[in-house]
C-alpha cells in the first residue's frame, strides 16, 4: 500500500529528530526523554508494520516495547534522583 | 471506507509523533521538551494503535490494542512525572523566559521533602 510508505517516511524523519536530541541533549534527563520518544516512534513503526504485513502478532511486540520502556524510564528516574545532590 | 479510516488514523498519529519529536529537538529546556513529547507522543501512538484495531476488526485483537492504548495513557504521565522530578532535583536550568518557579527554595535536599509554601500576604497575587 502506498499510503503506508508515507507514514514510514514521517516516522523516519521523527526518528532522526529524536536521535539528534539524544546525541546533543546536554543533561542525562534530556537523553532519557529522548530515549522515551525513540521508543514511542518504534512502537508506532511496529503498529504500522502490523497493518502493512497483515501480521497481527506484531501488536504483542508493541505492547511489550511499551511496557519495557515504562520500566526503563522509571529505573532511570530513580537512578538520576539518587545521583542528585 | 475502512481503508480510508485506517489511513487517516495512522497518518494523523504519525504526524503527532513527528510534532513530538520536533518539539523534543526545538524546545528550550527540559520541562518544555517533556511537555511536548509526553502529550503529543501519547496521542500519536494511541491513534496508530487504534488504526491497528480498526484494520483487523477482530474483537480479541481490538481489545488488545485498546488495552495497549489504556496502558500507554496510564504509564506515560507517571514516567514523565518521575523524570521531571528527578531532573528538577538534579538542578535543571529553566528557560530564561520562565516567569514562575513555585518550587524554588522549597526542596529540602538532605531530607528529600518538600516544604509547605510560605503563607500568602493578603492582597498578594497567587
Amino acid at each position: 500500500m502506498d499510503a503506508l510508505n508515507v507514514i514510514f517516511v514521517i516516522l523516519a524523519v521523527a526518528m532522526v529528530l529524536a536521535v539528534a536530541r539524544f546525541i546533543i541533549g546536554p543533561t542525562l534527563p534530556d537523553r532519557v526523554i529522548a530515549l522515551d520518544t525513540i521508543a514511542m516512534i518504534s512502537l508506532g513503526t511496529i503498529a504500522v508494520s502490523a497493518i502493512e504485513r497483515e501480521s497481527p502478532d506484531l501488536l504483542d511486540v508493541g505492547v511489550l516495547v511499551a511496557f519495557v520502556t515504562f520500566l526503563g524510564t522509571v529505573a532511570f528516574a530513580l537512578y538520576i534522583e539518587r545521583q542528585a545532590p | 471506507m475502512k481503508e480510508i479510516l485506517v489511513a487517516t488514523l495512522s497518518f494523523v498519529g504519525a504526524t503527532f509523533v513527528l510534532l513530538a519529536a520536533l518539539g523534543l529537538l526545538r524546545m528550550p529546556d527540559l520541562l518544555t521538551r517533556m511537555h511536548s513529547t509526553a502529550k503529543a507522543g501519547t496521542l500519536g501512538t494511541g491513534l496508530m494503535l487504534l488504526a491497528v484495531a480498526f484494520h483487523y476488526g477482530d474483537v480479541g485483537l481490538a481489545s488488545r490494542a485498546l488495552a495497549a492504548v489504556v496502558f500507554i495513557a496510564l504509564t506515560t504521565p507517571v514516567a514523565a512525572h518521575m523524570i521531571a522530578r528527578a531532573g528538577y532535583l538534579l538542578g535543571a536550568t529553566l528557560w530564561k523566559g520562565s516567569i514562575v518557579d513555585e518550587l524554588a527554595g522549597r526542596y529540602d535536599h538532605t531530607r528529600r521533602i518538600l516544604k509547605p509554601p510560605a503563607p500568602k500576604k493578603p492582597g498578594q497575587r497567587a
